[in-house]
């Protein structure tokens, strides 16, 4: 750790860039910092983890992989379900994009199971927030603050994250609906007292996973009807990480958040709906400036996941107000800017 | 307190009736729930549209006069405490509920609404809004994103943070920001998150998206006996090892069970050292499974009893005695002082027995609920105000709780927030680096330090002059830097 504080003590005295980087698994997301590499992966291992307190503590380098093996070893899990998108995924790097999987819109994201972190600031400094209980609001939370936040408010060196038990049963059941009903019918059971933790909507299929203890699951499935899914582990793990059929190719591929009723999108290109509704993957080459446009149309925003990145950048663009904001923010926590610039906006 | 040329202005913005001045109408808002702080605010303003909201945080900025926002008035850390240079902001009677879509499952509210209309409204469509603070009649949504505050059952449904998708904000200089929305995020940081126990020190919020969730078919509890408060202790942590995430799980101990027994009639067993409450939800058999893999695992750790309430009157009547413990302890004694510190769960006997031995060196007896799925401890310190000294002595004797909080690796405050009342502790929780970060971050907002000042976040030198910084100021790393 000494040499990584080191390291940005340096780069401040010496106003040079760095681009952190964990395992390296999410190079691709976002866009291209500037600067020399920092290397965060070395600083792994499981600090602290009492399965009773329902918190894990690790360091950043530590592989999204160990994590999730030591947690299924007790019958436990992280809530938010993150893609890894590459066997060398760590916490850290996971955290500082944001990302969570299908259980988002039932238990919840990845900043929401924060519960504190240690980060390196622009300055070198080593700062601490939040802690290891579930409930605290000591000091403003600076910890959900730094998830999502591309690394551009600090390097992310240790977090301690709420895990779950993992549900005792499992069953996904499937439906041929077109997209339209299928976006209905996920909000509509979602509304209602069932065991539901993803639904999802791809190349035509309607998709839903219950789990909870047998009995509740038993009792939905006999309730839904539908066809058993086999291997729905595989299935699900396809959807997340990206390697299913609807995400080959070249075409550019788009994340969209969107208000979860909306209909489907009324754009050029593949469509596949996760998070129940919220979330809609475009494969599309269509222009960027449309995209955006169409997304902000709907209330929702949108990012270019894969694909050549535009002028513009993969981001959404802010409201002047907020993006004012984020400058003052940054200047706080980073004065040089010299943390992964231009990572997330061009600006910083 | 406050120029007259800007009470003129005031009341130039807004109906005669909205500005109050005169001391018997300023008296009423002098306190929030902690009402051992009092002061009286130079003016309460009452505006009823977010025009005016902007229209008076502008004439004040412009004015250079402090604003302090209020919502319902039930926060107990004095963050509502007025100044008496300063405007209060009273939100009341921004109270109506924008929208209610129950197919996307979200209500947009104004601040003022109280969290427990929100549940009210969505009941048609059997929906609710999860986060349930003991004050939920009274709190108002606003007030609660101001604290993220908490309840029974935000082990398995989360805190404010986590059930609210949006909310609009007005800084102190009038420019609105749209936070979150309909979404279930949004671009750039998560400044949503960081409005969340802000203590109104950052921006007024004026509007809410409210996530809700469809109420649980059924849900049912046990009332579970035992010998010591370890033994419960280690009971709560087999529970959830075990793989069961109780909608509820609090605990108290004997001082706590027999203020409510005597005062709410639940049937608590009056010989234990403790008790504990596990509420169980979900479908009719989900709950069943439920049900039996908790009292197996009761009986298995060391319960000298656990029944399940026979039915939903009994079931109420024994949350009734937990949700009215700090009522019920009030009437043992003229004055009460509620704590709220969280610990590791792990750490409860060890924290407990602490504050047994501080309540007898400080002569001050003390009743323990415990949100204990999630490790939130108010120790409820009995007092007399009218003794001289002795809030002194318990203000004292809070603080001792506090700082043993943080030894056991938990923190100053669980869901009250720090408010007025816990700033010197922040002293002991935070390092100057991460204060000097926090001030960063209300620069970054407020650089004119008009919203809420002097609350949640303690200077650097109050705490050099408490002795109780942790960093020695030569250790501050770039000092030339400004930190505020
Ligand atoms: C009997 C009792 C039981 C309680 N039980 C619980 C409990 O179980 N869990 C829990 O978490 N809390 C509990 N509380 C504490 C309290 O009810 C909560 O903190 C609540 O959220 C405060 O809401 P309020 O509207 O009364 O806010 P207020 O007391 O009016 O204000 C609280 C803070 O929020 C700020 N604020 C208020 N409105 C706004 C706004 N619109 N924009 C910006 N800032 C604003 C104020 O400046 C202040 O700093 C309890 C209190 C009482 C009296």
């Amino acid at each position: 750790m000494q040499t990584l504080v080191d390291q940005v003590k340096d780069a401040y005295l010496a106003r040079r860039m760095l681009q952190i980087r964990g395992g390296g698994s999410k190079d691709w997301y976002g866009n291209a910092a500037q600067g020399s590499v920092i290397d965060v992966s070395g600083h792994s291992g499981i600090v602290e983890y009492a399965p009773a307190e329902l918190v894990l503590t690790a360091k950043a380098g530590t592989r999204l992989a160990e994590i999730e093996t030591v947690l299924a070893a007790n019958n436990q899990m992280l809530s938010f379900e993150p893609p890894h998108y590459g066997d060398s995924a760590t916490l850290g790097g996971t955290l500082a994009c944001g990302f969570s999987g299908a259980r988002r819109p039932y238990s919840g994201s990845a900043r929401d199971a924060v519960l504190g972190v240690q980060i390196l600031d622009g300055r070198g400094d080593l700062l601490n927030f939040g802690g290891k209980v579930i409930k605290n609001v000591a000091g403003y939370d600076i910890s959900r603050l730094t998830v999502g936040a591309l690394g551009t408010l600090g390097i992310i060196l240790q977090a301690s994250v709420k895990v779950v038990p993992r549900p005792a049963a499992t069953v996904t059941l499937q439906y041929e609906l077109d997209q339209a009903a299928s976006i209905v019918r996920m909000n509509e059971l979602a509304g209602q007292p069932l065991p539901l933790t993803a639904a999802a909507w791809i190349n035509g299929v309607l998709s839903l996973r219950l789990e909870g203890n047998a009995a509740a699951v038993l009792a939905a499935q006999a309730k839904l009807g539908g066809d058993i899914l086999d291997h729905a582990a595989d299935f699900w793990l396809a959807a997340r990480e990206h390697t299913a059929p609807f995400f080959a190719g070249e075409t550019p591929l788009w994340r969209l958040s969107v208000p979860p009723t909306v209909p489907p999108l009324d754009l050029p290109g593949k469509q596949a709906v996760t998070w129940g509704g919220a979330q809609r993957w475009l494969k599309s080459a269509t222009p960027a400036a449309s995209i955006y446009a169409a997304a902000a149309r709907i209330g929702g925003h949108a990012a270019l996941y894969r694909g050549a990145r535009p002028q513009t950048g993969v981001f959404h663009a802010l409201p002047a107000a907020v993006m004012a904001l984020h400058r003052r923010l940054k200047t706080q926590f980073d004065p040089h800017g010299i943390l992964n610039r231009g990572r997330l906006y061009s600006d910083f | 307190m406050i120029a007259d040329s800007v009470i003129r202005d005031l009341r130039a913005l807004l109906p005669s009736a909205a500005v109050l001045t005169a001391d018997e109408d300023t008296a009423v808002y002098e306190s929030d729930g902690l009402s051992a702080y009092r002061c009286r605010p130079g003016a309460v303003v009452l505006p009823e549209t977010e025009t005016q909201v902007i229209a008076i945080l502008r004439l004040c900025h412009a004015a250079g006069v402090p604003v302090i926002a209020r919502g319902s008035g039930t926060g107990l850390s004095g963050g509502a405490l007025p100044r008496e240079d300063s405007v209060l902001l009273g939100l009341a009677k921004l109270n109506k509920i924008l929208h209610l879509d129950p197919l996307a499952r979200s209500a947009r509210v104004q601040p003022g609404v109280r969290n427990l209309a929100i549940s009210g409204e969505a009941a048609a469509y059997g929906l609710y809004y999860a986060p349930d603070p003991s004050s939920q009649i009274a709190c108002s949504i606003g007030g609660n994103v101001a604290e993220n505050s908490g309840g029974v059952h935000c082990l398995k449904y989360g805190l404010t943070v986590h059930n609210v998708l949006g909310v609009r904000a007005v800084t102190i200089d009038g420019e609105i920001l749209q936070l979150g929305g309909d979404c279930l995020d949004s671009p750039g940081y998560d400044l949503l998150a960081l409005l969340h126990g802000s203590e109104g020190m950052l921006a007024v919020i004026t509007e809410i998206t409210v996530k809700l969730l469809p109420k649980p078919e059924h849900a049912q509890v046990i009332l579970a006996a035992f010998d010591s408060v370890e033994t419960a202790g280690a009971a709560v942590g087999a529970i959830i090892a075990g793989g069961i995430l109780p909608a509820g799980l609090e605990m108290m101990d004997r001082p706590a069970i027999h203020a409510a027994e005597a005062f709410i009639h639940a049937n608590y067993p009056l010989d234990a050292a403790a008790i504990l409450l596990v509420e169980v939800d979900g479908t009719t058999e989900e709950m069943a499974e439920d049900l039996r893999c908790v009292h197996d695992i009761l009986a298995a750790n060391g319960a000298t009893s656990a029944r399940t309430a026979v039915d939903d009157t009994e079931r109420l009547r024994f949350w009734a005695g937990r949700k009215n413990a700090f009522p019920a302890v009030g009437r043992l004694s003229p004055d009460y002082y509620c704590m709220d510190g969280t610990i590791p769960r792990r750490a409860l006997p060890a924290v407990l027995y602490g504050i047994e031995v501080l309540s007898e060196e400080y002569g001050l007896r003390v009743a323990n609920v415990f949100h204990a799925g999630d490790g939130n401890l108010h120790p409820l310190i009995l007092y007399d105000a009218n003794i001289p000294g002795e809030l002194h002595k318990t203000e004292q004797l809070g603080a001792r709780i506090l700082e043993l909080c943080v030894q056991y690796g938990g923190t100053i405050t669980g869901e009250h927030g720090v408010g007025m009342e816990k700033i010197d502790q922040m002293c002991v929780q935070f390092r100057a680096l991460e204060l000097a970060a926090f001030h960063g971050i209300k620069a970054a907002f407020d650089p004119a330090g008009l919203l809420n000042p002097g609350k949640a976040v303690p200077t650097l030198q109050r705490c050099a002059e408490l002795g109780a910084m942790h960093v020695h100021a030569g250790q501050l790393s770039h000092p030339h830097l400004p930190r505020f």
